[in-house]
């Protein structure tokens, strides 16, 4: 089997090396520019599938920002959760009715649509343009406060100690019912009923926000902040600070000996984790209308985690592949099983044991496929060190054929 | 290069030539009751080789950690080109100009040989977040400039395979690639942690070349521990010894071979 895989792998990379990869990369563009229109001639419901494809754009990009933290910097990050949730409840007091006082009940209104019915909309009304741009920093910026106190922590503290986090963070806008950590008397966060409506997505220079039933818009502005952030992590990644990130992976004491402040490259990772993080938080606090406690839930860190170890840890393209593969799996393929238990007289829903699936399928990658589905050059041989051929390695020409692994 | 090249000079003139380059006084190290260094003084001149020996487990590498910033010193002072450097952060020792091997190599396994020399650049570059995202005309040169000056460093130590993975790279070739990988932050004192550990006589040979090419051509000075008593004798101007956490003996090669303390130390006392 591993020879076919092998051949396979050749063979891929003999597909990609005919074209330069802006090519490649203009290629995937139109594409994901094109799909709505693919899916709406082939496929009979293409709304459900369309649906399916904005929730996971939100996906991929929380991926890829859990990627740098733990694919990158080697911080195991169980508590992912917390910066989805802070970018969500920044849309939610940044572009709903919540604040109904502010401004004199005549609201804030900055780029969008400011007339109900009845004068004014209440409340704090910023453009989604801008949010996403505010709700990022901030989420950087708390993505450095949950930081710093795990500096010193690796491995499994760590991980419980974010994972503490990733608790901690909903619990708090829960109970934000009458003012933030007991400071004052403000409602920000409904308690379990949460925050809705939120504004729908308008562009700045137009003053008709998407209807909820143009799914393709919304596609288009998931697509647009999703290349924006793989631009942002190829620039990173290929940067002295993505260099200092794997070398503080791959030894702390060495890297700390080579001039790397330990303690600001981590905080780096930690805050483009977290801005990502908050990106899509907004993105889907607007889709799906509502900013709830209930969504920010363990399950989901570690779903985002999956993603990026079934993906290829440390790999951009691993990560978007496992991304979509899993949230596509969740959102639009398991649903539509739903119907099969019943056929074999079991009485349950197969969406109700989706956690289950993905731990059987997360097993099975772990047997067969460590590495991730396009691993990281790095990982790979990290993993399987033991299997590498001495041979295949002192060849004469062996450093173009390196190189080639790497960029897989 | 350039740069690099003309660094020694006006450290030179700062400590008016004469002067030491690094200055510990009164260094002890204490792991609960375990006395690992006590009260060494030790220094080292411009443009000096010294080596530091004695017998395992007499608390060389001990005190190579306290220098570099890795371990804090219980008491004691360490001075660098001018600065006081004592229990500084191990990055901003190396960005002082002081930078290490270690004595179990520790290369950043799965990068390139190449991307662990530029890693060992990392303080002596100064691109910001914004320009590695936008990707600046500074940082496009920067980064151009510190893939020669790698391929340049590799060159130095004599490392031909210069995209291969460090973890990939035969001992001898890991040895070099950690003395590159230093040399990255333009030291202008090197120390080298048992760096002939597992040589053979040439490559020693090599490596001592290499060592004096160092002190000729750049001006660095080079702080050694070393077993190989060859290379010691070969290379130092001036060579101290440890033997449990305390300075026995220290001179010239001549002196420190007749020391009767010394031979005591690693021979064993004939009482």
């Amino acid at each position: 089997m591993s020879t076919a895989v092998a051949s396979l792998r050749t063979n891929a990379a003999n597909v990609r090396r005919l074209l330069p990869n802006w090519v490649w990369a203009l290629v995937f563009i139109v594409l994901a520019i094109l799909y709505p229109t693919i899916i709406n001639a082939m496929v009979s419901a293409p709304d459900d599938l369309l649906d399916a494809s904005i929730q996971t754009l939100a996906y991929v990009i929380m991926a890829l920002g859990l990627n740098i933290v733990v694919g990158f910097a080697g911080l195991l990050d169980l508590g992912y959760v917390a910066f989805y949730a802070i970018g969500a409840f920044v849309v939610g007091w940044l572009g709903s009715q919540q604040f109904a006082d502010v401004n004199g009940g005549n609201g804030i209104h900055v780029l969008v649509p400011g007339q109900g019915l009845s004068g004014p909309t209440p409340g704090i009304h910023i453009n989604f343009f801008f949010v996403i741009f505010i709700a990022a920093t901030f989420t950087a910026l708390w993505g450095v406060i949950l930081g710093a106190p795990t500096l010193r922590l690796r491995g499994d503290y760590l991980a419980i100690v974010t994972l503490a986090f990733g608790e901690i963070v909903p619990r708090v806008f829960e109970n934000s019912t009458s003012g933030i950590f007991g400071i004052g008397s403000t409602d920000f966060s409904n308690g379990r009923q949460g925050i809705t409506p939120i504004d729908k997505i308008n562009l700045p220079w137009s003053n008709t926000p998407f209807s909820s039933l143009d799914l393709e818009k919304y596609y288009y502005v998931g697509l647009a902040m999703l290349v924006l952030v793989i631009f942002f992590n190829i620039r990173l990644r290929d940067s002295r600070l993505g260099r200092a990130w794997i070398a503080v992976r791959e030894d702390e004491v060495a890297a700390a000996a080579m001039g790397v402040n330990l303690v600001r490259t981590k905080l780096w990772a930690y805050a483009i984790g977290a801005a990502l993080g908050g990106f899509a938080g907004v993105f889907l606090g607007s889709v799906n209308n509502t900013v709830n406690v209930d969504q920010f839930e363990f399950g989901l860190s570690v779903f985002i985690l999956c993603m990026v170890i079934i993906g290829g840890m440390g790999n951009i393209w691993g990560v978007i592949l496992g991304a979509v593969v899993l949230s596509m799996m969740n959102r639009f393929g398991l649903p539509k099983l739903n119907g099969v238990p019943e056929k074999f007289g079991l009485d349950f829903d197969v969406t109700s044991v989706n956690f289950g699936i993905f731990g059987f399928f997360l097993l099975v990658m772990m047997v067969l496929r460590p590495e991730g589905f396009i691993p990281s050059g790095r990982r790979k041989l990290e993993l399987r060190e033991a299997e590498i051929d001495e041979a295949d390695h002192i060849g004469a020409e062996s450093d173009r054929q390196v190189y080639e692994v790497r960029q897989a | 290069m350039t740069e690099q090249r003309t660094e020694p000079a006006p450290a030179a003139a700062t400590n008016g030539g004469g002067g030491a380059l690094l200055e510990a006084s009164h260094i002890s190290k204490v792991f609960g009751g375990l006395v690992a260094v006590n009260d060494v003084e030790f220094r080292v001149p411009q443009k000096a080789i010294v080596s530091l020996i004695g017998p395992n487990g007499a608390g060389k590498t001990t005190f190579f950690n306290c220098l570099t910033g890795l371990y804090r010193p219980t008491t004691g002072r360490v001075t660098f080109d001018g600065a006081d450097i004592t229990a500084k952060r191990a990055d901003l020792v190396t960005r002082a100009g002081i930078a290490r091997t270690f004595q179990n190599i520790k290369l950043f396994r799965t990068m390139s040989a190449i991307e662990n020399v530029q890693v060992g650049m990392h303080s002596r570059m100064r691109s910001r977040f914004t320009g590695m995202v936008l990707r600046t005309p500074f940082n496009r040169r920067e980064e151009r400039e510190s893939h020669e000056k790698a391929r340049e460093l590799l060159k130095f130590v004599g490392l031909r395979r210069h995209d291969e993975l460090a973890m990939n790279l035969p001992y001898g070739d890991q040895r070099r690639l950690e003395i590159a990988r230093a040399l990255g932050s333009d030291p202008k004192l090197l120390l080298l942690d048992e760096p002939t550990a597992g040589m053979n006589p040439q490559e020693s040979e090599e490596l001592r070349r290499l060592m004096e090419t160092l002190r000729s051509e750049r001006g660095v000075s080079v702080l050694l521990i070393e077993h190989d008593m060859k290379v010691v004798m070969n290379v130092s101007d001036h060579i101290t010894v440890l033997d449990h956490g305390e300075k026995i003996a220290e001179g010239s090669p001549a002196e420190v071979r007749s020391n009767p303390r010394v031979i005591e130390a690693y021979l064993g006392s004939q009482a």
